[in-house]
């Protein structure tokens, strides 16, 4: 079976949970929530889900589709917030900027005291990133959003966490994008390319990155989904495709 | 045995100008929209708004009441971005203190608990320390690490809407989650809670899901569809085409006043409940 970009997205933002265990996986979008299902129906089974309001819930379910009945627990807002403190969790947040040491910008475009845009504001993401790990979701990789700085430090970046309270518990794993993967394996915390997807050339995310990124001589390929895995996609976790509506064919 | 029911105006005539008022609900979810639509309605300004914000912020800031917000978000849940809280922003009109959404919780505990701050590491490391110069950290006194003070947020008035409510005060949610209604109250010199309908204490329902008890509020006011157009769950869904009105309006000066005059510019809480009947009728 032939995977397409969104498949390979999914696989992909699936990876960023793999090895956490029992841990809530919040995912914030499309290709992020199919990457989270499909971890815990494979690689992954004792991930926690949410149905996005105040319920754990069991089985998987479909991209627009109700959450299953099956129930687990109650999480309220008051519990996600206790479970950010006690660091069970696993958040992929979207970015409107990012830069080269991974801070991220949710809140407002340009200077604060008088934005040009404003956007929803820092919400978790200062207490997600020096709490628990966070990975990051870019479905349209470009100079927009990868920036030299961001103009707001929402979540944390590896440049901001020189306290040593600020560093205890920080991890940005990595950065998922319709491009690439991203991850911070370098002495001092900046961005590095992991993977590029198949059929994209490491001058093609470098042209979309406003910053230098760090990478080796030979930048692997990300890998593709198993014929089970795109079974799963296809038949069970996304059978409208909604996934294309975020990364298009 | 204290009665406390009240109306929308009897709680307006206690409120200030200059005051800080927090409002419970979170985003477009269970807000006291009648409450909110009364204080559009009066004279007065210069608020300190607290809020897990929604078209409540939204609708006051577009009214020119307010001086100061502090919050961790505003957002309409189905629609992102508040169009009238990123004109206010655009514009300068409003002071704001931005902080994590977890501070929030914080600076409501601590306040409902009477401590000058609580320590957290939310917010330590991120801008929300440069742009709210005047936060502070702690040390711990046992292990020496360094976290970030979250000042009390106290509140002079705090207004909640619940699903039931007796007149004493004693309150029920019956949808998905409490949010932070409870500390809202609690935070807060006096709160005003409004519900969907006043029923006897016996007939609130569940008792684990009567979690805001008489002590902590002050008055109690009837508003069937009182969070509209904010979701209210179980008893109504969001009223997602008339937040599409709204939010367009909002980015059109002629179209604003045309919604301003329709449901804002009205005499009481039943003519905007009317004028609401009668779009949807139509």
């Amino acid at each position: 079976m032939t995977a397409t970009r969104a498949e390979v997205c999914a696989v992909a933002c699936a990876e960023v949970w793999r090895g956490d265990g029992e841990i809530l996986a919040s995912p914030m979008a499309l290709v992020p929530s199919l990457g989270a299902r499909l971890a815990r129906e494979t690689f992954e089974p004792d991930l926690l889900l949410s149905d996005g309001e105040a319920s754990y819930v069991d089985g998987p379910w479909a991209l627009g589709a109700p959450a299953p009945d099956a129930v687990e627990a109650w999480i309220p807002y008051r519990a996600v917030f206790d479970l950010v403190w006690s660091g069970r969790r696993h958040v992929m947040m979207g970015a409107s900027q990012i830069d080269r040491y991974g801070n991220q910008n949710i809140s407002c475009i340009g200077d604060f005291a008088r934005p040009t845009n404003q956007l929803l504001g820092v919400r978790g993401a200062p207490g997600n990133t020096v709490n628990h790990p966070t990975s990051y979701w870019v479905p349209k990789h470009s100079t927009r959003v990868f920036v030299e700085r961001v103009d707001m430090v929402s979540g944390v970046g590896y440049d901001h966490v020189e306290q040593a309270e600020a560093r205890r518990f920080h991890e940005i794993r990595r950065v998922v994008t319709n491009l690439c993967v991203l991850d911070f394996g370098t002495p001092d915390g900046a961005m590095r390319l992991a993977s590029v997807h198949p059929g994209v050339t490491v001058d093609d995310v470098q042209a979309a990155t406003g910053f230098p990124l760090v990478m080796d001589t030979d930048v692997p390929t990300t890998r593709l989904p198993t014929d089970d895995e795109l079974r799963l996609i296809r038949d069970v976790l996304d059978p409208r495709s909604l996934r294309d509506r975020e990364v298009p064919a | 045995m204290a009665d406390k029911r009240m109306t929308e105006e009897q709680v307006v005539a206690e409120l200030r100008s200059g005051m800080t008022i927090g409002i419970g609900g979170w985003g477009s979810r269970r807000k006291p929209m009648s409450l909110v639509r009364a204080i559009l309605r009066s004279d007065l300004d210069d608020l300190t708004i607290v809020s897990y914000g929604g078209p409540d912020v939204g609708l006051l800031c577009a009214a020119g009441k307010v001086r100061r917000l502090v919050y961790g978000f505003v957002s309409l849940d189905s629609i992102p971005l508040e169009p009238h809280f990123q004109a206010a922003r655009k514009a300068g009109s409003i002071e704001v203190t931005e902080y994590d959404e977890g501070m929030v919780q914080w600076g409501l505990y601590a306040a409902a608990a009477r401590l000058p701050f609580l320590p957290t590491r939310a917010g330590l490391g991120s801008d929300v320390q440069r742009v709210n110069p005047e936060l502070k950290t702690v040390t711990s006194p046992y292990d020496g690490e360094e976290l970030l003070a979250v000042p009390a947020l106290h509140l002079d008035a705090a207004l909640v809407h619940l699903n039931r409510a007796d007149a004493r005060g004693n309150a029920a949610f019956l949808g998905p989650d409490l949010y932070f209604d409870d500390l809202f109250c609690a935070a807060a010199t006096k709160a005003y809670l409004s519900c969907e309908r006043i029923v006897p204490t016996g007939q609130l329902g569940e008792l684990t899901r009567t979690r805001i008890a008489r002590w902590m509020v002050a008055g109690v006011i009837e508003a069937p569809n009182g969070a509209h157009f904010t979701s209210c769950v179980p008893d109504y869904d969001r009223d997602e085409q008339f937040q599409k009105e709204y939010a367009t309006a909002a980015k059109d000066p002629a179209l604003w006043a045309a919604f301003r005059s329709t449901y804002l510019d009205v005499a009481d809480e039943a003519a905007y409940q009317a004028a609401v009947a009668k779009r949807a009728a139509a």
